[in-house]
């Protein structure tokens, strides 16, 4: 799912056991705060065509006095570090690849978008429910 | 309210109204805590050699490697709305080219149940210490610290720190050789 403005469902175990698929984020960029490590953000990388929005925590930042800055990611799950991820083959994720700040968090919420984009079948059961409550309702039966 | 259908809608709504109040509770209840407490820490082995960094350039940079003890009682940090700690170790220092560096050498998860004391003696560092340059060179002003992010059942994700830091220096000169 894209990130609105504020909010976002998780789609991925990168940060597991904090945060599962399912689970909803709500994000803020101030652009004025800095980012420091520990900080859970969202970045994009470009995965064939698809701007796919990652939740990891900063884990390195390397700030000058002019305010550019050089930062690292990692998912709590994973064994090694997002560089692999990054754009370009960048090294280093700068100030505007972060798109958003998780501030809190609210678990289970999405998973019924979730396993209405996993699973097709259950999208056709619920509208076919729908429908069959309908006809009753009508007096169809 | 006579038909099977209607119980169960009148029962989810219900259901699902409360469930949204109690999120609301949990999060309403423990925004303002104060997720604070006391730690110590101690380094020692501090080595630094200068190598090249090869996941970022061909430049050497600097690599430091240490052994650390710490202590922290996070009982108190778990309250009725506490999924997990995220606990982790931060080398901050300032260099002639960078103005704030943060580095985080370690890092532990704790869930609710585990057990919520950390103690560790001569812990080796998780991840590399490495400067974005060579600005650790007879550095006499690394602050170790340790943080933890608070993962709730529902509501903000807060970082805090311990009370207590290391003031960490560095040697005026590289070790050679292999070992680290």
């Amino acid at each position: 799912m894209e990130p609105n403005d504020n909010k976002l469902y998780i789609l991925d175990g990168g940060m597991e056991p904090a945060f599962h698929r399912g689970h909803m984020l709500f994000l803020t960029n101030y652009e004025q705060e800095p980012i420091r490590v520990g900080q859970i953000v969202v970045f994009k990388v470009d995965r064939t065509r698809h701007n796919i929005p990652i939740v990891h925590r900063v884990i390195k930042v390397h700030e000058k006095e002019d305010g550019t800055v050089k930062l690292l990611t990692k998912g709590d799950n994973n064994n090694v570090d997002d560089r692999g991820l990054y754009v370009n083959g960048q090294a280093w994720l700068n100030r505007k690849d972060v798109v958003d700040r998780a501030q809190g968090y609210v678990p289970f919420i999405g998973i019924v978008p979730i396993i209405i984009n996993d699973y097709p079948m259950f999208k056709y059961g619920v509208y076919s429910g729908l429908g069959v409550q309908y006809w009753v309702k009508i007096g169809g039966f | 309210m006579h038909t099977f259908l209607s119980r169960v809608n009148a029962v989810s709504a219900f259901s699902l109204s409360t469930l949204a109040a109690l999120t609301f509770l949990c999060f309403a209840s423990t925004f303002l805590v104060n997720y604070t407490a006391p730690v110590t820490i101690n380094a020692a082995n501090v080595v630094l050699k200068n190598v090249p960094e090869y996941a970022v350039s061909r430049e050497k940079h600097d690599l430091g490697a240490l052994r650390f003890d710490t202590t922290a009682d996070l009982t108190p940090l778990f309250n009725w709305n506490t999924k997990q700690l995220f606990v982790y170790l931060t080398a901050e220092y300032e260099t002639p080219s960078n103005k704030i560096n943060q580095v985080v050498l370690w890092d532990k998860i704790i869930r609710r149940g585990d057990s919520s004391m950390v103690q560790l003696k001569n812990q080796h560092l998780e991840y590399y210490f490495w400067d974005d340059g060579n600005g650790l060179l007879g550095h006499r002003n690394v602050s170790l610290y340790l943080s933890w992010n608070i993962i709730p059942i529902a509501g903000t994700l807060p970082l805090w720190s311990g009370t207590g830091s290391y003031k960490l220096s560095f040697p005026s000169e590289y070790t050679q050789g292999r070992s680290f």
